[in-house]
């Protein structure tokens, strides 16, 4: 089976443990403000690679994977749903790490749709699951779609017990608002599944490649997020999180 | 015998019987395996004669680059007096002249270098001192060009052909300094000797130069030890202890750059030799860590501050002002033991105790083997100063064992046993546009290669070029060996390195090094003409000078074997043809791809290329894919130099790598961090 890549990195050390294969998918449905890949929005276009081709390509970097292992990330690689899963097939029969990095868009739970990313999950060792708001209203101005989804896909990944590293990006007079952060550390606070939590810095890197698109960068003058607000931004989140577990530690208690 | 004093303790035979470095190395280094965690702060001594370096630093940087100049005394290896920067505090002493930072005369690599480079810092060479070395005494540099040929000078000028070490010293030979340290120079005098007389008989003209320079050489350790008695040493005998170790050592490597301002002055490979001595006075209980420590890292103050005469054109080509005192440190031992030391750790914790420096240039000799603890320590220094480079020991190794170290940057060489003619390189690039146009430089427009036919037509195709590229490569292949050969034959005449020969055995193993830059380039354009559609354009006279390549192609850097293998079989294919040519002194040829910095001058000597590089662009730095070029990643990128074969490219391939400290991972980053929910749990309870 092919799928549509944008492109793919040898050497990732960002996007799960370890020294990482990254394939990037083409096409997500999401349009963040704060994009650095508007490249890869459009569905459908650029390079097609099968699976077997990724992993033989795959296999010409193991020596320097061991410790790592396979991601995908995009766009949003749940609009290639069959193609994902049938890449993570194969690879778990080659005995490769797995990781989905996803916003979770797609997830809806329709028998049919349900039917198919179980057999996706099943392939799934990691998912780093990018929350980009914790506010419904929020998050659709941020990102032009609702939250809804993504939060209920985050509940469903607890039911099936996988584990999780959790994405967040800080981005100034937009999400870092303690409020909001709290709000999504107490979210998160019901998840015994999440492994990780990655507060990442809003940084202005995808200025250029809007440039050469020719395209507008909505969040012009919007400066980029210090390392000390992302720290205590994180401390915000932890700090919600913990009150999540208090209070349900009290509910067992009364 | 004071032998006895001096080596108590050291086990094994063959070493006391005959000079043999390594054979007392793998009887007597204590093999270390933990981590860092017992290495010692600079002292108080350290840390204040540091302070004055980085003071006299400054006002050489204030003064425009040099601080000062001798204009008077021809260096030689005992012309100056001693120098010291503080002598009181100093553990290691030596400086080439008589202060620091103070630029020593050597003029016989060629007068007019000497003297430009005197000049471009508003200094004069003694009017008497020039005269000698014009009207009496000749140079390197006369002898190379009363030889060249104008072909020879030709491609010299237009750049196929550049570098060339014909007016500077070659360097690129490494003295087994610790022969001095172990063995002391009366020991090493008297085995010169005996080699001599073993050298009589029918008197042809290679017995009668060699004889020439084992006297030379035997003059030259005569010298070393009077170098010795200037700084109140006697260093006829064995080093006693780590301190005289060292600085016995040091002696012999500051005897030669003293006599030789070469491209590349390398130290070899000297942190387990020293450890054997430190470890022995530690467990003697006559030293202590932090005076362990504080001898390393005066040592390679010393190492940071050798300084030559150079002029602005020179910097310029190499970027800045290198000495190259590369200090191979690690590999494994032929018995699989690592070959790490405490003073491996050591070495590299002066990166620490004195600040990051490029010099001297510490080479980790890389083994899948090496112990953990010292990959994580070389890795963390990585980091935390950008100073280390990392060559393949896995490979070498099977090449030269595990008593080799690194000349310059790349070039590998069995202590004492081998070395090698240094010989820059050849411009693919531009060879591959003279292939093009039939012989004529496309920048110059004049004939300099062989009026070969030019290519014709409207589209370049791909088998058409390669013949005629060929044919080319077989022309420039001949003419570089030959240009080298008359170098070497002039600078063994005028410009001998005695005493860094005189640290050698007798028969030494030569490696006649050539070199080619732009193999990115090529490829490319090779690349382009076969999967693409390169059109040419031509000016009035019908000389080819751009080109309009319409398509895509694959590009050297990705891991694609389409292109990589037109790179594979250049390398192949050019050394083949070095091969076929008589070399000075059965000089074995080999070839290197490691223009770490001089790219960019190549690069403005070399026309539009059919890989849409434009004229004047740098070449990428040796094996290096073209800058942003390799799309998919650093392994891929990796992946395609891994595949250029070693065999065809002995004298080393460089990768020039960097990447921002985010983009190697996270680390212990605040952003990143795993959740322990328990640990959460715990906290919010309370």
């Amino acid at each position: 089976m092919d799928g549509y890549i944008h492109s793919i990195e040898t050497f990732g050390t960002v996007d799960g443990p370890g020294i990482r294969y990254v394939v990037f998918t083409q096409g997500c449905p999401m349009r963040c403000l704060y994009c650095h890949n508007p490249d890869t929005w459009t569905p459908k276009i650029g390079n097609q690679k099968s699976v077997e081709e990724i992993l033989n390509d795959y296999e010409s970097y193991r020596p320097f994977l061991k410790g790592g292992g396979l991601t995908v990330t995009g766009g949003e690689p749940l609009m290639q749903l069959e193609f994902v899963t049938e890449l993570f097939r194969e690879a778990k029969k080659r005995n490769i790490h797995t990781c989905l990095d996803t916003s979770g868009i797609t997830f809806n739970r329709s028998a049919q749709y349900l039917q198919k990313i179980d057999a996706l999950l099943e392939n799934v060792d990691l998912v780093l699951l990018d929350i980009k708001h914790i506010d419904p209203d929020r998050h659709q101005v941020l990102t032009s779609m609702p939250n809804a989804p993504i939060l209920d896909f985050a509940h469903y990944l607890k039911e099936k017990q996988i584990p999780v590293w959790i994405r967040h990006v800080v981005i100034p007079m937009a999400t870092d608002k303690p409020e909001y952060l709290e709000r999504l550390g107490y979210f998160l606070g019901d998840l015994n599944n999440i492994k990780a939590l990655d507060v990442l810095p809003y940084h202005t890197m995808g200025k250029d490649k809007y440039r050469q698109m020719h395209m507008v960068y909505p969040l012009d003058g919007v400066p980029p997020m210090s390392t000390k607000g992302t720290a205590e931004a994180k401390q915000i989140i932890l700090s919600g999180i913990k009150k999540r577990l208090k209070d349900k530690l009290n509910k067992v208690q009364s | 015998m004071n032998q006895t004093n001096a080596w108590r303790g050291f086990v094994g035979t063959n070493w006391q019987n005959s000079i043999d470095v390594r054979d007392f190395i793998v009887h007597n280094y204590t093999l270390y395996t933990g981590d860092d965690s017992f290495l010692a702060e600079p002292t108080e001594a350290t840390k204040k004669l540091w302070a004055e370096v980085m003071e006299l630093t400054k006002k050489e940087r204030a003064a425009g680059g040099v601080l000062d100049m001798d204009t008077k005394i021809v260096s030689s290896i005992t012309s100056h007096g001693p120098g010291y920067l503080d002598k009181d505090l100093e553990k290691i002493v030596g400086f080439q002249t008589d202060k620091p930072f103070k630029r020593s005369l050597q003029p016989y690599g060629g007068i007019r270098m000497a003297e430009n480079s005197c000049h471009a810092y508003g200094y004069e060479v003694d009017e008497e001192v020039s005269r000698i070395f014009t009207d009496y005494r000749k140079t390197h540099n006369q002898g190379v060009f009363d030889a060249y040929t104008p072909e020879m000078k030709m491609a010299r000028k237009t750049g196929i052909i550049t570098g060339l070490p014909d007016a500077y010293g070659r360097g690129r030979i490494i003295g087994d300094y610790r022969r001095v340290a172990l063995y002391g120079i009366d020991r090493l005098i008297a085995d010169k000797k005996a080699q001599l007389k073993s050298t009589e008989g029918t008197m042809e003209p290679t017995r009668i130069q060699l004889r020439e320079e084992l006297s030379e050489q035997i003059r030259a350790l005569a010298e070393l030890k009077e170098l010795g008695n200037i700084y109140g040493f006697d260093i006829s005998g064995p080093a006693t202890n780590a301190q005289e170790a060292i600085q016995w050592l040091y002696f012999g490597y500051l005897a030669a750059v003293k006599e030789q301002n070469g491209a590349a002055m390398s130290l070899g490979r000297t942190s387990t030799f020293v450890d054997i001595y430190i470890q022995r006075d530690l467990e003697e209980g006559t030293l202590t860590e932090s005076e362990a420590q504080e001898m390393i890292d005066q040592f390679v103050m010393k190492l940071r501050l050798v300084k030559f005469a150079r002029t602005p054109e020179y910097n310029e080509l190499f970027s800045g002002d290198p000495t190259w005192v590369t200090e191979s440190i690690a590999g494994l031992g032929l018995d699989g033991r690592p070959m790490v030391t405490k003073t491996s750790f050591r070495y590299l914790h002066t990166l620490t105790n004195l600040g990051p420096a490029p010099e001297p240039n510490m080479t980790v000799l890389w083994s899948t083997k090496l112990p953990e603890e010292f990959k994580r320590f070389c890795a963390k220094m990585s980091i935390e100063t950008s100073s280390i480079q990392y060559e393949n020991d896995d490979i070498m190794r099977a090449y030269h064992g595990d008593d080799y170290a690194i000349a310059c940057c790349v070039s590998s060489m069995k202590l004492g046993k081998e070395m090698q003619f240094f010989g820059a390189r050849a411009n693919l690039a531009k060879c591959l546009l003279y292939a093009i146009n039939g012989g004529i430089d496309e920048k110059s427009k004049t004939q300099v290669g062989p009026k070969y036919r030019p290519v014709e037509g409207d589209v370049l195709k791909f088998d058409d070029v390669m013949e005629k590229f060929d044919d080319m490569m077989e022309w420039l292949a001949e003419l570089y060996v030959n240009t080298l050969n008359i170098i070497h034959y002039m600078h063994d005449k005028y410009c001998y390195e005695r005493v860094q020969m005189a640290l050698h055995d007798r028969d030494v193993k030569r490696y006649f090094a050539t070199g080619i830059a732009g193999l990115s380039v090529v490829a490319d354009s090779l690349s382009a003409i076969k999967y693409a559609t390169v059109k040419p354009i031509r000016d009035e006279d019908g000389i080819v000078v751009d080109f309009e390549t319409i398509g895509d192609f694959p590009k050297y850097g990705n891991n694609d074997d389409r292109v990589d293998d037109l790179a594979v079989h250049l390398v192949s294919t050019f050394m083949e043809k070095i091969r076929k040519h008589f070399t000075y002194r059965d000089g074995i040829p080999t070839m290197s791809i490691l223009t770490i910095t001089s790219n960019v001058v190549y690069g403005k000597k070399t026309g539009n290329t059919p890989d849409g590089r434009r004229l004047g662009e740098p070449l990428a730095p040796g094996a290096n894919p073209m800058h942003r070029r390799d799309t998919n990643g650093a392994l891929a990128s990796l992946a395609s130099v891994a595949k250029l074969p070693f065999n065809d490219s002995q004298d080393g391939i460089s990768n020039t790598f960097s990447i921002i400290p985010n983009a190697l991972g996270k680390g212990e980053r605040v952003f990143m961090g795993e959740l322990d929910f328990d640990k959460l749990l715990e906290e919010a309870g309370e």
